[in-house]
């Protein structure tokens, strides 16, 4: 009894809560270096494919990207409706891919240069004509690894259903 | 005068954290995990003259994948659904007509390949094609191979394909490679309904 009697007379110590701005800036640090801010403006917009057997892109530095896909709602009236590549930040033509493909290889380090990854995202609605242009040009570049970009489907029915 | 008395207050740093959290907050909204995954292809190296003459292959051997441009499957002269394309490319790949793939489970059809070894797939899209049905083909060809490696290593060496490290176990899956070797085609694509 007389132990307790002290304890309350003392009264409970205000929590040290000067460590928690340090704590704070930690996780703030954290998320400062693993965050990966959008390299590029979209334009098309890209509604992936879906599949099951996909594997990750290891590392980011030796992918390049392309997109196709249709203009977004606020590049329609410029650019009209059809399906368009989009490389870096701009609308490009079939014809710039090769020259895309090997200014991108030339910006890279010599040992990385053959493990260079075209990465295709490309709407799931745009007709593979465009795609086999694309493949075509990348094959002129000597760019033969690609990966055609998808996503992990919720369900199977997904994949399978018509609509998709 | 009166000022100079007093002693310089402590800057009140209470607030700091109120701030760090604020930028934190607006980290985590802003971060994108994503990770990027796709099919990972090879496509063949361009060559500016013509290749001569291709080695000739038993019809019995190639396995041909028509998609028409409206999306539609021909599979060996066969309407299929893209349901049905897996177990029918693994049929073929694992069908062992001349009997010398001692892990083929096939039934040995003699329309169908000689041993997975020989067996080729043909895929053959149209211009008009939808790049999302071509990758659902492609999806449900490189599964049939995946299935078919994953039911050789669950037999020979007890342990799922799929769950293997690159690294660690790098001899043992370029084995299972080897006995179900991956053999897509692709040929140019044709030009009717595009």
């Amino acid at each position: 009894m007389a132990v307790i009697k002290k304890k309350k007379d003392k009264g409970l110590p205000a929590v040290n809560t000067s460590a928690l701005p340090d704590i704070v800036f930690m996780l703030l640090f954290f998320f400062m270096v693993a965050t990966v801010m959008r390299e590029v403006d979209l334009k098309v917009s890209v509604n992936k494919p879906q599949a099951t057997e996909i594997q990750k892109l290891e590392r980011k530095s030796l992918v390049t990207y392309i997109y196709a896909g249709s203009p977004r709602v606020k590049y329609q009236d410029k650019f009209g409706r059809s399906p368009r590549i989009q490389l870096n930040d701009a609308f490009a033509t079939i014809d710039d891919v090769q020259a895309f493909v090997i200014q991108e290889r030339e910006a890279k380090s010599e040992e990385d240069r053959p493990m260079m990854t075209m990465s295709i995202k490309a709407d799931k609605s745009v007709n593979m004509g465009l795609i086999t242009d694309i493949k075509l040009q990348l094959r002129k570049a000597q760019a033969l690894k690609i990966n055609y970009s998808s996503l992990q489907p919720k369900n199977l029915e997904a994949l399978y259903s018509s609509e998709n | 005068m009166a000022r100079n008395k007093r002693a310089i207050p402590e800057i009140n740093a209470g607030s700091m954290a109120d701030i760090a959290f604020l930028l934190l907050i607006f980290y985590l909204v802003t971060t994108t995990m994503d990770t990027d995954k796709g099919i990972n292809r090879k496509l063949p190296p361009w060559d500016e003259e013509l290749v001569e003459d291709p080695p000739p292959i038993k019809e019995r051997n190639i396995f041909t994948v028509l998609v028409n441009s409206n999306d539609q499957l021909l599979v060996e002269d066969e309407y299929l659904e893209i349901s049905q394309l897996r177990e029918k490319a693994m049929e073929f790949i694992d069908n062992n007509g001349d009997g010398s793939c001692t892990y083929c489970k096939g039934f040995k059809v003699s329309s169908s390949s000689d041993n997975p070894d020989k067996a080729v797939i043909s895929l053959q899209n149209d211009r008009g094609t939808s790049y999302g049905m071509y990758v659902k083909v492609q999806n449900e060809l490189v599964a049939a191979y995946e299935d078919l490696r994953e039911k050789y290593a669950e037999e020979e060496y007890g342990k799922s394909y799929r769950g293997m490290d690159e690294e660690e176990d790098k001899d043992l899956l370029s084995e299972i490679k080897k006995a179900y070797p991956q053999k897509i085609s692709e040929a140019e694509p044709l030009n009717i309904g595009g």
